[in-house]
């Protein structure tokens, strides 16, 4: 059951990813990424990551992915031109990611010590207690500092993210709510 | 039969997975010419990494794994917010989003 649904999902992740490549729409590519991103949830359900499927599913295929969509719809974004670069990128730059492949490949294919994954058996401690007490119990208690500082980089990054795409614009609304600031 | 239904998956198999998502993304990164495409193949590397994380925070029975990957997922919700506005304020200097002909920095 666990590898049925292992090589079902990685399978949809690969066919996700590989379409992103080949679609010349961004739309198209961007709900390509939906599939890759919501079939990695699965895979993370499979590895007992309960609370990181969700916050995939939430985060990255809700909130992330919307953002990218309404970009592409707001800028009216066309088909791409399809160009082949420059004759040193080809040289230089898929040889150099074939090796990537293959270093990282080797690496992983000659690691000592990996074990195998079973459905059901997450990452619990001995008391019983479930994957998100878990995590949850270190997020708030040893790593409270990080998460706090976590929001202020959000807050900062959507004033940044408002300032950015306000800047610049003609309108003379947007100049009195800047001067007015 | 007992082989199809197999309850266990070799954890080099999800790692396999995420280096392959992760050289995708680099491919992505080079071939696409749109710079919202290029922008969703940096988060196509990023998932592929946070696959491997969850892997190895399975292997070990760390929790500190999945700690990261929540922190990487935050992390890269401000910059798709931070990315994007900059991809509207370029395209509102250069009405365009092809990257060849956004080269002012170019040699």
């Amino acid at each position: 059951m666990h590898l049925i649904l292992f090589v079902l999902f990685a399978g949809f992740c690969l066919a996700g990813a590989i379409n992103l490549l080949l679609q010349s729409h961004p739309i198209t590519s961007a709900l390509s990424l939906i599939v890759v991103m919501t079939s990695l949830a699965v895979l993370y359900l499979l590895l007992g990551a309960e609370f990181l499927a969700i916050a995939q599913v939430i985060v990255y295929a809700g909130a992330i992915m919307v953002l990218f969509t309404f970009v592409v719809m707001l800028l009216n974004a066309g088909r791409e031109e399809r160009t082949m670069g420059s004759r040193s990128a080809r040289a230089v730059g898929f040889p150099a990611v074939v090796a990537l492949l293959a270093v990282i490949a080797t690496v992983i294919l000659k690691a000592q010590g990996l074990g195998v994954a079973t459905l059901g058996e997450g990452l619990t401690d001995q008391k019983g207690a479930t994957n998100i007490e878990v995590l949850s119990t270190v997020l708030f208690t040893r790593l409270l500092l990080p998460f706090e500082v976590t929001s202020v980089l959000i807050l900062i990054a959507i004033l940044g993210a408002v300032a950015l795409a306000r800047h610049g614009d003609g309108d003379p609304h947007g100049n009195r709510e800047r001067t007015g600031k | 039969m007992n082989s199809i239904f197999s309850q266990e998956v070799p954890l080099s198999w999800y790692l396999l997975l995420s280096a392959v998502l992760f050289t995708l993304g680099v491919v992505g990164f080079l071939i696409k010419r749109n710079l919202i495409t290029v922008f969703m193949s940096i988060e196509l590397m990023l998932n592929g990494v946070n696959l491997s994380f969850v892997t190895f925070a399975y292997q070990w029975h760390a929790v500190k794994g999945q700690i990261f990957v929540f922190f990487v997922m935050m992390v890269a919700a401000a910059e798709a917010a931070v990315g994007l506005a900059i991809i509207i304020a370029v395209f509102r200097a250069r009405a365009t989003l092809a990257v060849d002909r956004i080269d002012l920095m170019k040699l």
